[in-house]
């Protein structure tokens, strides 16, 4: 059976080779991207790539949403297994560790250097590119989508207690959700308790007050990292929101409740939320008319020195096992998405950050900040820039760090159904997360991050 | 001499069950074999390699609390799903039986919600059971805090087997209204004339008549429990609150792909497929015993 399908195959790859050779009629390279965007975000994705095909003549990239993050890895790892993976992909952040050590891909800085594209490495934002580079700095995908959270307040819910500016410690939010709830607010905060809000509120919340998640720099220094939330000021955050949750100054928004936090916010029935700067536009939208809102960045314990938020988001991969021609349209068109008229196309269409520095610059020489829609999307940026990325800081690099996530939400859950303690939640969070990084370190024996 | 076709040699013979054979061995027994083999390895999820590691992998999962877990929220909604599935629909199916005013329109529309797709049917009742918006809310309004599927396990639970025992009422109903009606009328109205009421011709003519219909679908419910019930868990709850309704299908699911644990994956479902063999061996020989077939 195989034999005769391989023969198939061999024919038809020469004969399409065949065709390929034909100089005249040379037809642009196809090569496909697979994406893990829906909805809005991929029919911007979708005239990026219209753009791409424009903008030159030798190669065409055929674009592909997987619907989602999960089902984009799940389903690169199937077709890379029966030898039909796509040649660029979009990996989310906490996919990284896992690609690293896939040996599936090609690192994108040599495949810009083989294909004589000069870029410029230092233009990242450093906090976006070391989340995805090597322990050594080196790239091996490119920053695409890229956001961090922020905190959304309602100026008008803020007035009638007698405040202009968002809360900058977590000692005054706790002042401000009391005044408020005083003040007749129902909701004064929103919150969610999922495996997706690990990310704003512990790896966010821990890089802030430069936190360690994990030992050995969050994972970078090895797979023998494990998990160290249980004894940080985390377990401070945790016990304040639960407090917090039981005076009734936080209530839990979810899409199973009914209503998700950003739609909670957007109505105007919760005053504050912590999401993505990419749900700005989504407020903007949908917000409830005439209501008076803005974003800031995510608050601190009292007397603590802020360091840089983390990036969320995903990267572009080049996987293995193409041919040339593939890996020039590859190039082509990473260089093309670096490009900052391309950064300003992305960013405004979606609410995602700019990568770079000159995209950035790119952007506010336009006056793009100063306008309704998009004005405050650049405390995005003061948040990632607030300072140097450090060993903690820069990301997290755990293996299989989705089940981790999924671990967050159950002790969460957990912790605010009052089944356990909140050291004992987060305790339990530690050990059931390390046993799926012992799982982890087990299954690439002999291997070690790049 | 009597002409009568046979086949000389027995390879004629094969050669006819061969399709079949293939069939089977390539969508059964194949990846079946795959999934041994995985359990017994540990798998790079890009097919860098692979480690033999032997029963390791069951021991992790049997080590593990949350497993345990996950197999008794398995057999509880198994249990209270087919139960209510099958008690609802024989209720029903009796009734329609009755031939009652509007027994052909019941007919019809109660087989309806076995043909909705368990995601689609999942959404729906993710808005019904919805504490602040949905038809739930209203009780809420009565009784602050009555209804809590996002941090209330036991609620979460009963949702999910609120919405698979709904869908497959459906399924079960057409089974028995069909077991019914197989029974000869003339037992019935003989019955009736001699003056039993409706529930005595219920218990001693009818129930015993369709005992291998109850019978079959005790097996299939069961079965069905157990597999299908990923899709409603996955739009309902996805494994929450707190595990609570992380099924055994659906921390397959999870594990294998979210978490790329392949092995881990593949050893749960060797260990569910044992599961349900074992079930259904204990069906046939406890339970068959005390079925009539005619």
């Amino acid at each position: 059976m195989t034999i005769i399908k391989r023969g198939l195959a061999a024919l038809a790859v020469g004969a399409l080779g065949s065709a390929l050779a034909m100089p005249a009629f040379a037809e642009p390279v196809k090569f496909d991207f697979w994406f893990g965007l829906s909805g809005d975000l991929a029919r911007v994705v979708d005239t990026l790539c219209k753009n791409f095909n424009a903008s030159q003549k030798d190669y065409e990239v055929v674009c592909t949403s997987q619907g989602n993050y999960d089902a984009t890895l799940q389903n690169t790892i199937a077709a890379f297994r029966a030898g039909k993976q796509p040649t660029v992909v979009q990996v989310y952040d906490v996919g990284t560790a896992t690609m690293m050590l896939s040996g599936a891909y090609k690192p994108a800085d040599k495949l810009m250097e083989e294909n004589g594209y000069k870029i410029d490495y230092a233009d990242y934002f450093p906090g976006i590119a070391r989340y995805y580079a090597t322990s050594k700095g080196e790239m091996l995908s490119f920053p695409f989508n890229s956001s961090t959270a922020l905190m959304y307040w309602n100026k008008d819910a803020f007035a009638k207690i007698g405040k202009t500016e968002a809360p900058k410690t977590w000692e005054d939010v706790g002042a401000d959700l009391k005044a408020m709830k005083d003040a007749g607010y129902e909701c004064p905060m929103a919150i969610n308790i999922s495996a997706n809000e690990s990310w704003q509120l512990m790896e966010q919340f821990s890089a802030l007050h430069n936190q360690p998640i994990a030992t050995k720099s969050n994972g970078y220094g090895g797979l023998d990292a494990r998990l160290e939330v249980n004894k940080t000021k985390f377990v401070q955050y945790v016990t304040d929101l639960k407090k917090w949750y039981d005076a009734g100054l936080i209530k839990i928004k979810s899409k199973d409740l009914g209503q998700d936090m950003v739609q909670a916010f957007a109505s105007g029935t919760c005053q504050v939320i912590m999401t993505s700067v990419g749900d700005h536009g989504t407020v903007g939208k949908t917000q409830k008319e005439g209501m008076n809102w803005d974003v800031a960045e995510l608050p601190v314990y009292a007397g603590t020195e802020r360091k840089n938020s983390l990036v969320g988001g995903a990267s572009l991969w080049v996987l293995s096992g193409k041919s040339d021609a593939e890996y020039k349209g590859a190039a082509a068109f990473l260089n093309f998405i670096h490009d900052p008229k391309t950064a300003l196309f992305w960013s405004t269409n979606t609410g995602y950050i700019p990568v770079t520095k000159s995209g950035f610059d790119y952007m506010k020489s336009t006056g793009l900040y100063d306008k309704a829609p998009y004005k405050g999307r650049e405390v995005a940026i003061a948040s990632l820039t607030a300072s140097e990325p450090t060993e903690i800081t820069r990301g997290i690099r755990l293996g299989n760090f989705t089940q981790i996530r999924a671990e967050f939400g159950t002790q969460m859950q957990a912790i605010f159904a009052n089944k356990v303690s909140v050291q004992q939640g987060l305790d339990a969070l530690v050990k059931n997360g390390d046993a799926i990084l012992d799982r982890f370190q087990q299954t690439y024996p002999g291997k070690t991050l790049p | 001499m009597e002409k009568r076709v046979t086949f000389s040699k027995w390879t004629i013979g094969i050669l006819f069950a061969v399709p079949q054979l293939v069939l089977i061995f390539t969508f059964f027994y194949w990846p079946a074999g795959q999934a041994v083999y995985w359990s017994l390895t540990l798998q790079q999820p890009w097919g860098g390699g692979n480690i033999w590691v032997g029963l390791d992998n069951f021991r992790s999962i049997l080590s593990n609390a949350d497993y345990w877990n996950s197999i008794s929220a398995s057999l509880v909604f198994a249990a209270i799903s087919t139960g209510l599935a099958m008690f609802i629909a024989l209720v029903l199916a009796a009734l329609t039986d009755r031939q009652l005013a509007g027994s052909r329109l019941y007919r019809v529309v109660l087989i309806w919600p076995y043909g909705i797709a368990a995601p689609a049917l999942a959404m729906a009742f993710r808005f019904i059971l919805a504490p602040e918006a949905g038809f739930m809310a209203v009780v809420n309004r009565v009784w602050p805090g009555f209804w809590d599927p996002g941090l209330d396990g036991a609620d979460a639970m009963a949702s999910i087997i609120v919405a698979f025992s709904w869908k497959y009422v459906g399924y079960n109903f057409i089974f028995f209204l069909a077991a019914f009606q197989a029974i000869p009328r003339s037992l019935i109205e003989a019955a009736a004339m001699d003056g039993s009421g409706v529930i005595r011709r219920f218990w001693d003519i009818q129930f015993p008549l369709i005992t291998p219909t109850i019978f079959f679908l005790l097996v299939i419910n069961i079965t069905e429990s157990f597999q299908d019930s990923f899709g409603i868990v996955d739009i309902m709850t996805a494994g929450g609150p707190a595990n609570a309704t992380n099924l055994m299908v659906y921390k397959i699911y999870s594990d294998g792909f979210k978490g790329l644990d392949y092995s881990g994956a593949a050893a749960q479902s060797i260990i569910l497929m044992l599961l349900i063999i074992v079930l259904t061996i204990f069906q046939f020989r406890f339970i068959e015993r005390r079925v009539h077939y005619r």
